[in-house]
């Protein structure tokens, strides 16, 4: 019998083609995990049925040699995608009971792959926090602990909290997640897994619900980094739906296995090294650095100078877009109304009461900058620090392959923590949110251990639509840091 | 540039959301914090820098001008809390 | 002549600028696959981004964008290489995004002008710019008493925002304006211009002034859908302007709205909070960038437009301004005429669509399209005349039978007994006996009395009850009287 709990996508592929178990079998076992996990708050809504109902047309495929690539594999679906027939909430009250009657081009590649649903995933309200402590449905809880307090409950990160809670626990093999400001490599990192933030338009919008529309891009959260390529490589694909879709070439994922780390050059930004940045992490950093050495990398200095406005300037520039693409909830046509007599007491009420806290803020910040006598100082000079924050990178790029830095600036935190000063929570994601505002692939690969076996995530940034060779550094990593 | 109570009642309302009274002091204060903090960027030297609207930098799929019915009327209203014959009801509008 | 409004105590000179919003002929919305049929029902032409559904995502639709270009070109405009959509932000039910799609900074077309006609008299109205920009739903306020229904069939349709310069001076001038402009659109089949479906409405900025002085504060009156309201709504606002001026107070700008029932404008309290449209580049879409070449090849499927056509009309049918004027007027009657005329005289042909045709189609209140008149009936009709087998005078009495009839024309004339008179021998013994029954008027006209040909003509056309070919009549009369 095999031990479940020890599969990778890719292992699992193999076991499915071998008929060493069924993938009914499989999706039972991860439906029972779910269930037997319920505490941790990973799925908003659970699609067992749907899920069995899958895995039975894939063993069917597979009998018939008519595999897929992704055939049988159970997923978690972040709740940010929206699924035909299946509610799709965004964590946010204000989509409560809404039921998508089209499918997100991501989840439709997924699915046409043969991956299996096992559920929605929790994540914050409308993809905002970096804690997952800002759903409607409640927290998500880390499965992760200190070594010296068992007890105390961590936050996953966010914002896609439940799809890496739930890929560390166990409870599916993959999840997909979203990135807008680091909400796949933060909470990737947090829960000691990999997280992968293509390009952006490598991944389609279509279906997902908007959070930046200029930032938001779609990508997989998973145990390794060669599960990464093989969810990457069904979830990537030119979409007409989608007037950002990339249509450049898509390659071969899996072929990041034969780029050779040796001879390319990893640029180490000064900037990166931050006041505030853990002193353990600290520590990976270097140790990473000694890996790239030893495979026969080039370590270069560089210098991304604009590194401390991107947070401020993503601070302006995602509530700005937030503010718009959020004004189309507004109890009218779908989700949470609260009746008034009046239509403008509807919408405020409605609106007031469906959203949360955190996503009410950035909607004020993000009408506040764009509205008459501030757009200049604050949007207009946002877009103008994007393009020298963008500039930067273009520039190190021209003498080095590939950027390695920390993902975060701390490891995972009790829940409740950073939670009385906004600005202390989007700190986290100082050291994401740069190459999110470039556009640049970047990977969160677990790269060791504070001294309460908490991870530590390390972060490689790469040239634009250069997935492949992030991808083969951080199978580097994973190959050398020993766990 | 701070943000007072008056400015805080006029983006909530051109954001159509209500902003409780209890929970007005707090946002105030927060607000105030952010734009504080974003105000940062003032410092940096942006002459000559052109806006960046968007990191894609390929050109603009067109579509053909080809009708297609993709969902009913059905599917459109399924997620109404209001409707009545096919239209979407909200309170009196007033022109 | 200079239009000026009579106030108590000055003449107050009018200023109008509109805003003209043109529903672009396309099958399918500007940003979604949704038809665009008219008169759908409710809520049954709406795709995802129609009605704002979570992940919805625009795509352009090209033909949007060449009939854009394509009018562009026509208003002797400059068309930008480069342009942006925005999003232009306020919250209304018809507005299922919370936003409209539209263009501000950076619009598809810039500056241009068109030539109007007042009363024989060519003026240039400079155009600001045209953008492309997605049309609202439909709010409908009369189902129930307590709430509003939304319709959002028309949400997401394109339109063209072609906004002028503040050129105009009078109501007539706006009127010719947008008849101008309508029929512009028209030739280039960019829009069906049909205002009473809402495919064309203006709106109308309107100050007043004394000559010479600064521009005065303006009032936009929104959405009027008909020429004549539009005459209607400047006439009144403008009027109120002056009083409200006169007696001392001052014009505060807002929007109003006309009600033709009234005849008035009125504020519209409902949108009277402040305007903050909080414009931005819609990351959804990158900028809209066209080639030289594609520019260049839609110049060349340019049809000809009114102002050419009118010229050419001049020079090569030796039509007059004014008969020329009215026939491009209407692009079908322009077509219809040039596929009537080819082959026959353009004088003849333009005084019948001018005058029998054009009689018709207000009697039966039909365009020439739904009408029955077709090229070659009256083709047909017109070739018995202009080879004598029936008068002019007989073409005319039976035109609208004839219409109405399905038959070949000279058939019809044949049943009808209809056939002129052109017997050389018959009509010289006809001639003959009017001439032996009137012997003083003979001896008067040989006398040097020669207004009495005419009445000689008229006896032997009342002889000969109509059918006499009047050009043998008048030859052979000629000949009879010397
Ligand atoms: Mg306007
Ligand atoms: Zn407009």
């Amino acid at each position: 019998m095999t031990e479940f709990s020890k599969l990778s996508i890719s292992s699992a592929i193999k076991g499915l083609n071998n008929k060493d178990f069924t993938s009914v079998e499989l999706t039972q076992y991860y439906i029972e995990k779910i269930q037997e996990n319920s505490n941790l708050n990973c799925f908003i809504t659970p699609t067992f049925e749907t899920a069995l109902e899958m895995a039975k047309k894939s063993d069917e495929n597979i009998t018939k040699k008519k595999q897929r690539s992704l055939e049988g594999i159970p997923i978690g679906m972040k709740d940010l995608f929206c699924t035909n027939g299946t509610r799709t909430t965004a964590g946010s009250k204000i989509l409560e009971n809404f039921i998508p009657f089209y499918e997100s081009t991501v989840s439709e590649n997924l699915w046409n792959s043969g991956a299996i649903m096992l559920g929605k995933t929790n994540m914050d309200e409308f993809a905002m926090g970096s804690a997952n402590t800002t759903s409607f449905f409640g927290n998500v809880i880390n499965p992760l602990n200190p070594k010296s307090s068992k007890n105390s409950e961590l936050v996953p990160g966010g914002s896609s909290g439940g799809s890496a809670s739930a890929v560390c626990s166990g409870l599916c093999m993959g999840a997909t997640g979203s990135d807008t400001g680091g909400s796949i490599r933060q909470p990737a990192s947090f829960c000691g897994i990999v997280g992968l933030k293509p390009t952006y338009g490598r991944c389609s919008r279509f279906g997902m619900i908007a959070f930046a529309s200029s930032l938001d891009q779609a990508g997989p959260i998973t145990k390794t980094v060669e599960d990464s390529a093989l969810m990457l490589q069904s979830m990537a694909s030119f979409d007409q739906k989608d007037s950002t879709s990339s249509r450049k070439k898509i390659p071969n994922f899996l072929d990041f296995k034969n780029i050779e780390i040796k001879g390319k050059k990893i640029g180490i930004p000064k900037e990166y090294l931050i006041d505030g940045l853990n002193s353990e992490i600290r520590r990976v950093w270097d140790q990473g650095v000694n890996w790239f050495k030893s495979e026969g990398a080039e370590i270069v200095d560089i210098s991304l100078p604009h590194t401390n406005s991107a947070l401020p300037a993503y601070y302006i520039i995602a509530p700005a877009e937030a503010s718009a693409n959020l004004a189309r909830y507004d109890g009218i046509r779908y989700g949470f109304r609260e009746n008034e007599k009046d239509i403008k007491e509807l919408y405020e009420k409605t609106r007031g009461k469906g959203f949360g806290k955190e996503v009410k803020r950035r909607l004020m910040i993000g009408t506040y900058v764009l509205s008459a006598g501030y757009y200049d100082a604050y949007y207009l000079k946002a877009l103008k620090v994007r393009k020298l924050i963008s500039n930067d990178f273009e520039e190190v790029f021209k003498s080095c392959d590939l950027i390695l830095t920390p993902t975060t600036p701390n490891v995972a935190f009790p829940i409740g923590e950073k939670q009385t000063d906004p600005i202390e929570m989007y700190l986290n994601d100082v050291l994401t949110v740069p190459a999110s505002l470039a556009g640049l692939p970047a990977i969160s690969v677990p790269s060791g251990f504070n001294d309460e076996m908490l991870p530590i995530g390390l972060q490689i940034i790469g040239r634009p639509f250069d997935e492949i060779s992030v991808l083969s550094a951080g199978s580097m990593i994973e190959r050398l840091r020993g766990f | 540039m701070s943000i007072d109570n008056s400015t805080v009642k006029k983006v909530a309302s051109l954001a159509r959301i209500e902003i409780k009274s209890d929970e007005e002091d707090t946002l105030i204060k927060e607000l105030n914090n952010i734009i504080l903090w974003v105000d940062e960027l003032q410092k940096v030297n942006t002459d000559k820098v052109d806006p960046m609207l968007s990191v894609f930098n390929e050109s603009m799929p067109m579509r053909q001008d080809i009708a297609k019915s993709n969902y009913s009327n059905k599917l459109i209203m399924k997620n109404s809390p209001k409707s009545n014959s096919g239209f979407f009801v909200v309170p009196k509008v007033v022109e | 002549m200079e239009y000026l409004i009579d106030g108590s105590m000055n003449k107050w000179e009018l200023i109008l600028g509109l805003e003209v919003h043109a529903q672009i002929s396309s099958r399918s919305k500007l940003f979604s696959e949704a038809p665009t049929n008219w008169g759908a029902d409710p809520n049954s032409q709406v795709d995802l981004v129609d009605c704002g559904m979570p992940g919805a995502l625009p795509v352009i639709n090209e033909y949007c964008v060449e009939q854009a270009i394509l009018t562009g070109l026509s208003l002797n405009a400059r068309i930008n290489k480069t342009s942006i959509f925005d999003r232009k932000n306020y919250f209304y039910p018809d507005l299922p995004q919370g936003y409209q799609i539209s263009q501000f900074e950076y619009p598809i077309v810039g500056k241009g002008f068109i030539v109007i006609n007042c009363d024989g008299v060519e003026k240039q109205i400079g155009i600001t710019r045209l953008h492309l920009e997605q049309d609202a739903g439909k709010s409908m306020h009369d189902q129930e008493v307590e709430s509003s229904f939304i319709d959002l069939n028309r949400s997401g349709c394109a339109l063209m925002e072609i906004v002028s310069e503040p050129d105009m001076r009078s109501p007539t001038e706006a009127a010719e304006y947008v008849k101008k402009l309508r029929n512009i659109l028209r030739y280039i089949g960019s829009c069906d211009g049909n205002m009473e479906k809402g495919n064309l409405r203006a709106d109308v900025n309107v100050s007043v002034r004394l000559p010479g002085e600064e521009l005065g504060t303006r009032c936009e009156i929104k959405n009027v859908n008909s020429i004549k309201f539009i005459q209607q709504a400047i006439d009144y606002e403008s009027k109120r302007q002056v009083e409200i001026l006169e007696s001392g107070g001052s014009i505060k700008q807002e929007t109003r709205l006309f009600d033709p029932n009234k005849g008035e404008t009125r504020s519209m309290r409902g949108k009277e909070e402040s305007h903050d449209y909080r414009y931005f580049p819609d990351p959804d879409l990158p900028p809209l960038v066209l080639t030289d070449e594609k520019i260049n090849k839609l110049k060349k499927t340019l049809p000809e437009l009114p102002d050419d056509k009118k010229k050419r009309l001049m020079s090569e049918f030796k039509l007059n301004d004014y008969d020329a004027e009215i026939l491009v007027n209407d692009k079908d009657i322009a077509e219809f005429f040039e596929s009537t005329v080819c082959g026959r005289d353009g004088k003849i042909v333009s005084n019948w669509v001018t005058g029998e045709v054009f009689s018709y189609l207000k009697r039966i209140e039909k365009n020439i399209k739904e009408s029955k008149i077709t090229s070659n009936k009256l083709g047909g009709l017109l070739d018995l005349v202009i080879d004598g087998t029936i008068s002019n005078r007989q073409a005319k009495e039976i035109f609208e039978d004839f219409i109405d009839s399905d038959e070949d024309p000279r058939k019809f004339i044949q049943e009808r007994g209809l056939v002129q008179l052109s017997d050389m021998n018959e009509i010289e013994n006809l001639i003959k006996s009017v001439l032996q029954q009137n012997p003083k008027m003979v001896e008067d006209y040989k006398n040097g009395k020669e207004k009495l040909f005419g009445f000689f003509v008229g006896q032997v056309m009342k002889v000969s009850e109509g059918k006499a070919n009047p050009k043998i009549v008048n030859e052979t009369l000629k000949k009879l009287l010397k």
